[in-house]
């Protein structure tokens, strides 16, 4: 069954707190990845992919570039749920 | 009339490596030294690369001169003379001739002329590549002995301002000899290529863009993203083939050597292949960079060179990169 937004928030702020040590609260769909969470593209690499494992989503790389907040991310992945 | 039966090459059953050599960069190169062209930090390469240092080669050193004295000991610690060197294999991309071949002056300047002799593009799978080959033409009677090069001066073909690769690269050689053995040494090479992503590292342009003044002199790039997820993720699953294909599992490695592409790539695979404690994993990028070809001969040499794992060990090796190409085999340690 395809998980509602506040789901998937919860379950990428888990995954970006497993890479970065990043606390969760934080992790806010108005965030920025790279310039209010500071997170490099290598990292955010790793939280792609753990996000294809755990919402069981394809995120292609020419996408990864287009996911400038954790809201973008949210929206891909509550989308590709179908 | 009955024809005349041919003769064959007697086959020979296992293979192994019996000697590693290695060359590296005459100058010692710091983070210091590269950042400012990058508008970045000693911190910064660190912590997204894992590079303190990097080894270069300078003016007055070159490819040829490094992959000479990687070959010299590796045959000196081989024990055989360098005329028993049935081919010579030089994986390379930074050879600055289109012809002739790196690996014949080679062979020549080492004293294995007149060996076959032949150079392969695999970029930072080319030692693995040449590994590869060298066990089958050692294993099928077509040479006996086999001395497999991965030799760069990647410092030719970088632009200091360049942010994607060219902070990470240094200058070396490693190599291998290749010869028949009792005991399986080698084990089932899993390789394979994906033209899709041809330009995810590639070069600013093609000799000829130069030669017409469509560019400046070519040097490398790369799409940093994509490859670190094939490189962590499809290099994590080749990896896993290898050990599977060799009748192993991790546990059973003494050592894991991988391409010293970035230390966060091997952080990943480690992470990712669940290796257990127990294993040494390569982490000769930290002071020498990503030498491309060279990186997994040179990254294995040290870990015997200082005694990190000892001969007789299983190590898993794997290179990947530019192509894209890859190629992973487990090696009994020389």
């Amino acid at each position: 069954m395809a998980l509602s937004h506040d789901e998937v928030l919860a379950g990428l702020a888990e995954i970006v707190n497993e890479e970065t040590g990043i606390d969760t609260a934080s992790v806010l769909a108005e965030k920025s990845f790279t310039n209010d969470l500071d997170i490099d593209s290598i990292s955010m690499m790793t939280i792609v992919v753990n996000c294809e494992d755990k919402f069981g989503v394809k995120i292609p790389d020419e996408e990864v570039k287009s996911l400038l907040t954790v809201g973008d991310a949210v929206n891909f992945i509550v989308a590709a749920q179908g | 009339m009955a024809h005349a039966q041919l003769k064959q090459f007697e086959t020979v059953r296992y293979s192994r490596i019996y000697a590693l050599g290695a060359a590296r960069g005459d100058q010692v190169v710091t983070n210091d030294e590269v950042a400012g062209p990058i508008d970045s930090s000693d911190e910064w390469i660190r912590q997204r690369t894992g590079i303190i240092t990097r080894r270069r080669a300078g003016k007055d050193q070159s490819l040829m001169d490094m992959a000479v004295a990687a070959s010299t000991e590796a045959i000196q610690k081989a024990g055989i003379e360098p005329r028993e060197i049935g081919a010579v294999i030089f994986s390379t991309i930074s050879h600055p001739y289109q012809t002739p071949s790196a690996a014949t002056l080679l062979a020549e300047l080492i004293g294995a002329n007149p060996a076959p002799a032949f150079d392969i593009s695999a970029a930072c799978a080319g030692y693995c590549y040449g590994i590869a080959q060298a066990d089958a033409m050692v294993r099928s009677g077509l040479a006996k002995y086999v001395l497999v090069v991965g030799g760069e001066k990647l410092t030719d073909y970088i632009d200091p301002a360049d942010r994607s690769i060219s902070f990470l690269l240094g200058d070396g050689a490693g190599a291998a000899v290749v010869g028949p053995s009792d005991i399986p040494g080698i084990s089932p090479t899993v390789w394979g290529s994906d033209g899709s992503k041809w330009g995810a590292v590639s070069m600013t342009g093609s000799l000829l863009d130069f030669r017409d003044g469509e560019t400046s002199w070519p040097t490398l790039r790369q799409d940093g993203q994509s490859v670190f997820r094939w490189a962590v993720w499809q290099m994590a699953k080749v990896a896993q083939e290898a050990l599977d294909a060799a009748g192993v599992t991790a546990n059973d490695l003494s050592a894991l050597v991988t391409h010293q592409a970035n230390m966060r790539i091997i952080d990943e695979m480690v992470k990712t292949l669940k290796l257990p404690a127990t294993v040494v994993v390569a982490r000769d990028i930290a002071d020498t960079g990503n030498t491309s070809a060279a990186s997994v001969p040179l990254a294995m040499h040290r870990l015997l060179a200082e005694h990190q794992v000892e001969s007789g060990g299983l190590a898993l090796e794997i290179g990947f990169g530019a192509g894209l190409a890859f190629a992973a085999q487990v090696v009994v340690l020389p």
